[in-house]
């Protein structure tokens, strides 16, 4: 699993400031660093981390401001689950890039079929192998909602317009993009399989917490074919605003593909070892 | 053998146990999914009848899944307790429903546990509404020991759950300090770390356990890392107060979790080797959650909550400090909405009290499940009434990290105060030495509660 960079405030423990115990049994301060002169606000507590603390309390439960701004978080996370894949941002990009977009869809009728049978949404939907190409070797890209149709619609543009160039910078052919609605990660093997892709990498939308939104995931998979597992893919996940940035993002997918090409695997065999900066030119 | 009821003068036919307690089972998304849900609401009361009629003892007599296949099958009959299973052995499953909800008192549940089978336990939830459930689990009493005492009568104790989507130190210490002024951590500061990496892993255990020295609080820490990574961390010098691992019911799922018997016999051991606790030798955390094993494909066609009571006999091999369910956690697929979600918390902390557990609850849901705020208090305050023995505490509900609600310290603090219940006593003593409640009531912290003192300034 791939997370955002370290935001470099890490702070080890051994540069905590020296000391006991804050208190001893009697609950005098012990020696060592005294506590400050003023007592501390509570909000001061907001500064360190974007999680929910110093809301405050009205007797024991949550004043009015945070219970409602709680809501509207978890209000926007349905509708995102909920939200329909809106292909026509893939559609812009690719056809700036020059690449077809071919639509399909999983054998989950709906979005109450999708979440009830995950099955249902790793297969395709038998109409739509017809319309499917046959690719050999190339890299192909996957677009499916998964569980927030809005998150990828939001940043699989912007990946898609680093990646491929980026890819066929480095001598790849790239297939046409197809799109998949009600899509679970492993319909990428199925439609990857039907095109003889070299590889698959399925963009697709994570399921929204309450403060990370609209965020996109990546699985890439080599030699895609039905009865793939998980530890046969590499996961590159967390690309939205304030996670991993598109272009990190396509940087270490060239990455890992040129790795997984070399090894002839992906999955737990294959360990991101990407330099965590850019070297230095020669 | 098989098994039959009629119901509305139709016959129902159960070829095996595992098919009976399937059918049985109240409806869940995840029993259907697997296909071993009953087909109708009639097929599923006449297993119900069917089951009730079943003599406990017969669960000696028929596994549900079998003995040469499967290591914790081989650790339920092994380990079963005939002696203290005589008070029950003559009964039906229905009588014993009967038992559990009339003459059995706290003493007699305590003896009976080691006699019981998980199976066993789940077969007369499955005929219990959740009044019984939350009736019988009040009665029983687990105590487990550490640096405090956790699950006396009138305590109930609460997880902090301080987790950072970077695992971030300072992210870490303000949501504890966070927790902490709201009464949370008695049960544990129990973080999950962002990625399951030895460094990483010592680097918060380290934190965790400074902020708890400096604070001088009554309490354990824990990094919720696989047993193997804190077993590194251990032999690294790292403070590792208590052994955290996801466990399921089937050698099958834990192979999945990457663990088995002698694995977490070894980590045990490992964990009581650093001789920390000052009160007891509960060394272990253990979570669990329906759904777990049809996720690795390691089901064996039984039902999701046959298998998650098969997990807690797994956890009570190791005597843990703490046992929770995860039940809202793994996806609308098993358990889809409020309802299910409910049901199958009640459920789960029944099963776990009756087999002896010190059991917690995640009440908790995802964005993709049909369920929200309301649904979670219901259940909290249902548990509350149970005698749940922990819960857990989370900034505002929200996990920044692991993308999904569970209770907040606020919950917490209105689930004490709604039942009269108190933090473990040490804990309690110690809130109060520390001035924690009117500072916080002032929106300050405590003088002894100093941000400086565990890096935040």
């Amino acid at each position: 699993m791939s997370v955002p960079e370290d935001r470099g405030t890490g702070l080890h423990p051994a540069a905590l400031p020296p000391g006991d115990a804050a208190a001893g049994r009697d609950g005098q301060a012990a020696s060592g660093v005294a506590p400050a002169a003023a007592p501390a606000r509570w909000a001061e507590l907001r500064r360190f981390t974007a999680a929910r603390v110093a809301l405050g309390r009205v007797g024991d439960g949550m004043p009015t401001a945070a219970h409602l701004a709680f809501q509207e978080a978890h209000a926007r996370a349905r509708d995102a689950v909920h939200s329909a894949l809106d292909a026509a941002g893939v559609a812009a990009v690719a056809a700036s890039l020059g690449l077809p977009v071919l639509e399909v869809a999983s054998q989950a009728a709906d979005r109450r079929a999708f979440l009830l049978r995950p099955d249902l949404g790793r297969r395709l939907r038998e109409a739509d192998r017809a319309k499917l190409p046959a690719v050999p070797g190339a890299f192909l890209f996957v677009v499916a909602d998964g569980l927030c149709a809005s998150g990828v619609a939001a940043q699989a543009p912007g990946f898609l317009a680093e990646a491929v160039t980026l890819l066929r910078g480095a001598g790849m052919q790239v297939a046409p993009i197809v799109v998949a609605a009600q899509g679970r990660v492993a319909l990428g093997d199925e439609i990857g399989g039907a095109m003889g892709a070299a590889m698959v990498a399925m963009l697709i939308g994570e399921r929204p917490g309450l403060t990370a939104t609209e965020s996109m995931g990546l699985y890439l998979t080599l030699g895609p074919r039905p009865g793939r597992t998980d530890a046969e893919r590499n996961c590159i996940s967390n690309i939205r605003e304030g996670g991993m940035s598109a272009r990190a993002a396509a940087e270490k997918l060239l990455w890992l593909a040129g790795a997984a090409l070399l090894l002839g695997a992906t999955g737990v065999a294959l360990k991101d070892e990407q330099p965590s900066a850019p070297l230095l030119p020669p | 053998m098989g098994f039959a009821a009629s119901v509305g003068g139709t016959r129902y036919t159960f070829p095996e146990l595992k098919t009976l307690l399937a059918r049985a089972t109240p409806l869940r998304s995840g029993d259907v999914l697997a296909g071993v849900a009953a087909a109708s609401a009639a097929e599923r009361v006449a297993a119900q009848r069917a089951l009730a009629d079943l003599p406990l003892q017969h669960f000696l007599d028929e596994a549900v899944i079998p003995y040469e296949a499967d290591e914790v099958t081989r650790l339920i009959l092994d380990r079963h307790d005939a002696a203290a299973f005589a008070p029950v052995r003559s009964l039906t499953v229905g009588g014993f429903r009967d038992w559990l909800l009339g003459a059995a008192d706290s003493a007699a549940l305590a003896a009976l546990a080691p006699g019981l089978t998980p199976e066993m336990a789940a077969a007369v939830s499955k005929i219990m509404r959740l009044q019984d459930l939350v009736a019988v689990a009040a009665k029983c009493r687990v105590v487990t020991r550490f640096r405090n005492t956790i699950g006396l009568p009138g305590t109930l104790s609460i997880r902090l759950q301080p987790n950072d989507p970077v695992d971030d130190p300072r992210g870490v210490a303000a949501a504890v300090l966070d927790g902490l002024l709201l009464g949370a951590g008695d049960a544990v500061i129990g973080v999950n770390p962002a990625t399951d990496n030895v460094e990483t892993t010592i680097r918060v255990l380290e934190l965790l356990d400074a902020v708890r020295q400096r604070y001088d609080i009554p309490t354990q820490s824990c990094v919720l890392a696989h047993v193997t990574t804190s077993m590194l961390a251990m032999e690294r010098g790292a403070p590792v107060d208590l052994m955290f691992q996801s466990i399921g019911g089937t050698e099958g799922v834990n192979r999945s979790f990457g663990v088995s018997l002698a694995l977490l016999a070894e980590a045990r051991a490992a964990a009581l080797s650093l001789r920390r606790g000052t009160l007891g030798e509960n060394v272990m955390y253990f979570e669990t959650g329906q759904g777990s094993a049809l996720s690795a494909e390691a089901h064996h066609g039984c039902d999701q909550q046959t298998l998650e009571a098969r997990a807690y006999a797994v956890a009570r091999e190791f005597a843990p400090l703490l046992v929770n369910s995860v039940v809202g956690f793994i996806g609308p697929e098993y358990l889809f909405d409020g309802k299910q979600i409910t049901r199958a918390g009640l459920e789960d902390h029944f099963c776990g009290k009756l087999l002896g557990l010190p059991m917690g609850v995640d009440v908790c849901y995802t964005n993709h499940a049909e369920a929200d705020q309301d649904d979670m208090d219901a259940l909290l305050t249902l548990l509350g009434v149970a005698g749940v023995t922990y819960v857990m505490g989370v900034p505002g509900a929200d996990d920044v990290m692991l993308a999904y609600q569970s209770t907040s310290f606020h919950d917490g603090r209105y689930v004490r105060a709604a039942l009269g219940k108190r933090p473990a006593p040490e804990f309690a003593a110690w809130m109060e030495r520390m001035g924690i409640e009117a500072a916080s009531g002032q929106g300050e912290l405590p003088r002894l509660l100093a941000p400086e003192l565990v890096g935040l300034a």
